[in-house]
């Protein structure tokens, strides 16, 4: 399958994804057949109810799942225009970070320290080099002081934080998130938007936290059952309540999304004709 | 090394069995408490049990070592209960044994049964010291850096580096499954209530199970190939292994002069 963008645009994409359909092992088929494309610098939210393949849409972004795991899936992922493939996996997964739901199932090691360098480590980095990246990684998710506890003896949104870390310790270009959120109460969930909305990479959010992904992503498609139904301004897909309750998307009450002033970003993004 | 990231320096909370503070033996480099301890126990197992006075020289050495770490005694004590179930049988064993009888306080009891018995206390309690001092003062971390830097299988160290992190994670889902349990009504009191339990255990083995598979893949996602990669440590100066050669040199002798008083008398025994 051939890209869909010219030479010229294609240094502007940072994810292509054309055709990518997927069956579990049971047969449970969890995508039909998706195309997404997102530019460099964009924050996209994938909306969408339980079910609705949204995980498993992001664990083909770093080829855990489809082609490159051997399995007989369909379509192509493309991730700043390398295929990805089984040749590819290690520099796909440099540039993707995946942060996973459960900020336990991430953090392993057995400090802070360690689990951010466990990235840059299976890269090749060691000493001073190693040291600089983790500080940075650590610094900015204002985790830095923190860096010698073991992760069992943070808060869930520290923890949550610290995941984050541990992929942009891998200079990762796209950062892609599972119900960032989830299990946050207010204040850490204000700080996580805070260390989101500053970082200069490429966003992905997988979410049904609606206020969120307004706050945080300019543009939002909406999946449902295994199919992208809907790509627009996240404001215009929030505001549309006929779409919203089809595929059982729900604001708080009472919530206006156009009062919500949407965090912006430190370098403006490209444009998009 | 991670020069200017001191480790464990700034620890308020508990980690393991680990407890805080800034001794030369916390300072030490877990390999070579590893080395020590595992020396140590196999040089006490080899004294000969008639010689109680060499136990005695040992646990003198072991009491001086505990007082320079400032643990509190009333710690040490309480975790030597892990020993009880052994001790249980070391008092048992005087009476059961075969063999020469003699009377002590007109009981009937096994000469091979006393000294038995006294071997499994005095070693036991030994060995149990030790290990609480290696355990109080060296954290988690460092102890699995040392037992990576000791070259023990990789596959080891990967198991109990995991078992580390994640059994306060498995103990809080047991918790919280124990407690939407109890929230129901539900309360073990007798046998009949067992299969309850082990199908809570099935299926908190099923979740950790699952755990397991998604700890792999957000590995895989970092880019794991199968190689943990090896922690950063001060590593041991010359001047450390050579306090633990001379110390494990002073018991050594103790055992050796007891094996030899050992034979003497043996030889005596023999000639008279």
């Amino acid at each position: 399958m051939s890209p869909v963008t010219t030479r010229d645009e294609e240094a502007d994409v940072a994810l292509e994804l054309a055709g990518v359909a997927f069956a579990y092992p049971d047969g449970n088929q969890a995508l039909f057949g998706v195309d997404l494309l997102v530019r460099r610098q964009e924050r996209v939210a994938v909306l969408g109810p339980n079910g609705a393949g949204k995980t498993t849409l992001l664990l083909h972004l770093n080829g855990i799942l489809g082609r490159a795991a051997g399995s007989n899936a369909v379509g192509t992922v493309r991730v700043g225009g390398v295929e990805v493939s089984k040749s590819t996996l290690g520099e796909v997964r440099r540039r993707v970070g995946l942060v996973f739901q459960d900020p336990d199932d991430q953090l392993f090691m057995p400090t802070v320290r360690d689990d951010v360098a466990f990235g840059p480590t299976n890269l090749g980095l060691r000493g001073d080099e190693l040291q600089t990246r983790v500080d940075e990684a650590l610094d900015a998710v204002g985790m830095l002081r923190l860096g010698d506890r073991p992760p069992h003896h943070l808060s869930f949104g520290q923890r949550r934080r610290v995941a984050v870390a541990t992929v942009l310790a891998m200079h990762c270009e796209v950062l892609v998130l599972d119900e960032p959120s989830s299990n946050l109460d207010p204040a850490s969930r204000r700080e996580l938007l805070d260390v989101l909305a500053d970082l200069p990479v490429t966003v992905v959010v997988v979410t049904h936290d609606l206020p969120f992904a307004l706050e945080l992503c300019e543009r939002s498609v909406v999946l449902d059952d295994g199919r992208i139904v809907h790509d627009a301004a996240t404001l215009e897909v929030l505001q549309d309540p006929g779409l919203l309750a089809r595929h059982r998307l729900e604001l708080p009450v009472g919530f206006d999304p156009a009062a919500v002033v949407p965090r912006g970003r430190a370098r403006p993004s490209p444009s998009i004709p | 090394m991670g020069a200017g990231h001191t480790h464990g320096s700034s620890r308020s909370v508990s980690d393991g069995l680990y407890v805080h503070g800034a001794t030369p033996l916390h300072r030490l480099p877990a390999e070579v408490k590893l080395v020590g301890l595992l020396a140590f126990v196999l040089t006490v197992v080899a004294t000969p049990r008639e010689q109680a006075w060499a136990f005695g020289v040992y646990a003198l050495l072991l009491v001086g070592l505990l007082a320079t770490t400032r643990l509190r005694p009333g710690l040490v004590l309480r975790r030597m209960v892990i020993e009880v179930p052994f001790l249980v049988f070391a008092v048992l064993l005087p009476f059961v044994a075969l063999g020469e009888r003699v009377d002590v306080l007109g009981l009937q009891l096994s000469v091979d049964g006393l000294l038995g018995g006294f071997n499994i206390l005095a070693k036991g309690t030994l060995g149990v010291v030790a290990a609480i001092l290696l355990s109080a003062t060296t954290t988690p971390r460092d102890l699995i850096v040392g037992l990576q830097r000791l070259r023990v299988p990789a596959l080891f160290v990967t198991i109990l580096s995991f078992m580390v992190r994640y059994l306060d994670v498995v103990v809080d889902d047991m918790r919280r499954m124990a407690l939407a349990r109890a929230s129901r009504g539900f309360e073990a009191k007798h046998l009949g209530h067992v299969p309850v339990v082990a199908k809570a255990a099935g299926a908190l083995f099923i979740r950790s199970y699952e755990r397991g598979e998604r700890v792999h893949l957000a590995m895989v996602s970092r880019g794991f190939t199968g190689t943990m990669p090896q922690l950063t440590a001060p590593s041991p100066t010359t001047r450390q292994w050579a306090v633990v050669v001379v110390a494990w040199a002073l018991v050594a002798t103790v055992a050796v002069t007891a094996v030899v008083a050992g034979d003497r008398t043996a030889w005596l025994v023999v000639a008279g």
